[in-house]
């Protein structure tokens, strides 16, 4: 199997510093993601969605800060949390309402919905409502792409909630005794589900990939610039085999466990999250800092949020307006219907 | 046609070279594959046609490298993956049965997950109740997965290598007791289709099927009858996920009575959905209720005496029929 990816090309735009046009494709797809997730929220309260969903807003520095150093055929696990990986790693938002809805136009045709959202055009394994279960998938795939020989490199995104699962641990010890070109991406939020992750995993994260020997890094994950920097980083070296890594990304859930997760305190007070959201917003962080760097004017990234707030909005009509999957797709793909 | 007689340990390793030199995606792993080729010998050799990069040890790990099979087969491999004992399976159900076997769906198509997981079944090892037990049924319950059961050295070869090549998630279970038993099989190569049941014993009184070593314990129990004067028809499904049920229902029809042998415990169980589907399709065609002969419903002992009480026998299968036969109604508490 010959490899799709120019890692020359590869190498070289990963210890390059971003031009304008990237630092502005950044920004886009961020505000694409918060548009995203103001809308799904919006489709749960007026009860236009089946089910409900887990809402990534406050983490979009590190979906597109990660993706935005993969290649198209690098490949991500994502997690319940998975709409800004999707985005990032470049879905259509038409498609994800789609599926978000049921509707036979989505990534699955409906069959999925948001916890399984998967795109294998843009090298997404898919989300997973399993927590900690991409692990083994990214591995596998970090596996495949190892002994096939195509250069692609696998990031497993996990939340501080899947620290509590051992299947994390196996793979790791795996990825690290065969030298796999696979990133863990640990996004720490601050909490799994309901519960702080201070009552929920002893000891330092990151100790848990030195214990097997895993060159780990600990990154603001508030800011795309620093999120995207180590990860090209570690791309390149995984790409040439010095894999696999693992990254702390420290990060912030602006919304509940899920939409539905309303009263929080509970279990984290509203001057806790008022201080996420005014001092560290990742896209606040980063308008202003393009601004301050005179790389772009203010009016140039309103005028982003404006495109992105219609493309949004034409996108959530356009689902709605969708067809649902024939009946008779019930029991399509139970299996793959044709021999190998 | 050339014949060749051959273990059933050696005919897992013949199907698995061939299809490794046919297809170089193809790779196995699992704990002490390679140069101890697995505690039963199955796959001797491979290794050393191979190399480690394609027959790769693995940490007793067996959620992780299950795990990372299905990760592998999303992208393009063709893992087999070994699981040492079937007891095991509960270790990686999650990565089996969440995750392998949803993959396709849930992906509307997108995704496959060509896998196999090649373990076995099978108790009166005397290895206890976390080494003996037949957990085909609990993997057969899940969609996606397709479930095979070999009954001898020329059913493993065929079925590994159709399962090898199948694009969906396959476990294969062999029975421990049969590794070094011997059948004749061809020179030249040959696949056995999925879904297809061997007629293995013709037969015009009743209708035994039966599923892995079972299928001993039912050409036993035939050949019994046979000397009293009943014929009894012995049905191997080959596979239970998917299902010959035509080939069982056509022998029903044909005998009026059924029995089925299954080393899975009674309950819930193998016995019980395939007893069910002739009830539902066969009704009008029995003489006699259908019959069930499961492993009982209790944890595998381990002395001696006690295990040998909970599989099924061809004494047991006998009695049934000479039983059934008579056309008395009974009842077996």
């Amino acid at each position: 199997m010959s490899s799709m990816i120019d890692t020359k090309r590869a190498t070289e735009a990963a210890w390059e510093t971003p031009n304008s046009d990237e630092y502005l494709r950044m920004y886009r797809q961020m505000a694409r993601i918060r548009a995203f997730e103001d809308n799904a929220n919006q489709l749960y309260l007026s009860a236009k969605m089946p089910g409900l969903t887990h809402m990534s807003s406050g983490q979009e520095a590190v979906a597109v800060g990660v993706c935005s150093a993969l290649e198209n055929d690098d490949k991500i696990t994502s997690t319940h949390r998975g709409h800004g990986h999707c985005l990032a790693k470049g879905a259509e938002i038409k498609l994800m309402f789609c599926e978000l809805l049921g509707k036979v136009e989505g990534y699955c045709r409906g069959k999925g919905g948001s916890m399984h959202i998967a795109d294998q055009a843009h090298g997404n394994l898919g989300a997973n409502a399993i927590v900690g279960a991409g692990a083994g998938i990214a591995t596998g795939a970090a596996f495949s792409a190892k002994r096939l020989g195509t250069k692609a490199v696998a990031v497993c995104f996990f939340g501080d909630g899947a620290l509590g699962q051992g299947l994390v641990y196996e793979v790791m010890n795996m990825a690290a005794l065969w030298k796999l070109p696979v990133i863990y991406a640990c996004e720490n939020n601050l909490y799994g589900e309901y519960t702080k992750v201070d009552e929920m995993a002893a000891g330092p994260i990151t100790a848990r990939a030195e214990a097997f020997g895993i060159e780990a890094h600990v990154v603001d994950g508030q800011d795309v610039l620093a999120v995207n920097r180590i990860t090209r980083q570690l791309v390149d070296r995984a790409r040439r085999g010095e894999g696999p890594f693992f990254l702390q990304l420290n990060t912030y859930r602006f919304h509940g466990h899920h939409v539905g997760d309303i009263n929080r305190d509970y279990y984290r007070t509203k001057e806790e999250e008022t201080f996420w959201k005014t001092e560290r917003d990742p896209i606040l962080l980063f308008g202003h800092w393009l601004v301050a760097e005179k790389i772009v004017g203010l009016e140039q990234l309103q005028a982003i949020e404006a495109e992105v707030k219609v493309e949004t909005e034409e996108a959530v009509a356009y689902a709605q307006a969708a067809p649902y999957p024939p009946l008779e797709e019930v029991t399509m793909h139970v299996f793959v219907e044709k021999a190998a | 046609m050339a014949m060749r007689e051959i273990t059933l340990a050696k005919a897992v390793s013949e199907a698995i070279a061939e299809e490794m030199r046919r297809d170089p995606t193809v790779f196995v792993m699992g704990e002490d594959v390679a140069e101890a080729g697995h505690p039963f010998k199955t796959l001797a050799g491979l290794v050393q046609e191979f190399g480690v990069e394609r027959i790769v040890d693995t940490p007793i790990s067996e959620p992780g490298f299950m795990g990372i099979a299905v990760g592998a087969a999303m992208t393009g491999s063709r893992p087999i993956v070994d699981l040492m004992f079937g007891d095991f399976l509960f270790l990686a159900m999650d990565q089996l049965c969440n995750q392998a076997a949803k993959t396709h769906y849930m992906s509307g198509g997108k995704l496959k997950a060509p896998l196999v997981l090649h373990t076995n079944l099978g108790a009166t090892r005397r290895s206890a109740a976390q080494h003996s037990q037949s957990l085909h049924a609990l993997v057969a319950h899940i969609p996606g997965v397709k479930v095979a059961l070999p009954s001898s050295a020329y059913e493993a070869k065929g079925l590994l290598k159709t399962a090898i090549r199948d694009d969906n998630p396959v476990v294969i279970f062999h029975d421990k007791l049969m590794y070094q038993d011997k059948s004749q099989i061809p020179e030249e190569e040959y696949l056995i289709p999925f879904g297809v049941a061997n007629v293995v014993r013709q037969g015009s009184d009743i209708t035994i099927v039966a599923t892995s070593s079972m299928v001993q314990v039912a050409r036993q129990a035939a050949e019994t009858l046979n000397r009293e004067g009943i014929s009894a028809e012995v049905i191997d499904p080959r596979t239970i996920v998917p299902l010959d049920e035509e080939t069982i229902l056509a022998s029903v029809r044909k005998t009026g009575r059924a029995i089925i042998v299954d080393e899975g415990h009674q309950s819930f169980g193998v016995t019980a959905e395939i007893a069910s589907r002739i009830n539902e399709k066969a009704f009008y065609y029995l003489d006699a209720p259908v019959r069930r002969v499961g492993a009982m419903d209790v944890p595998v002992p381990f002395s001696p005496p006690l295990e040998d009480l909970t599989v099924p026998t061809p004494k047991v299968v006998a009695e049934f029929a000479r039983l059934m036969m008579k056309g008395e109604p009974f009842h077996v508490a």
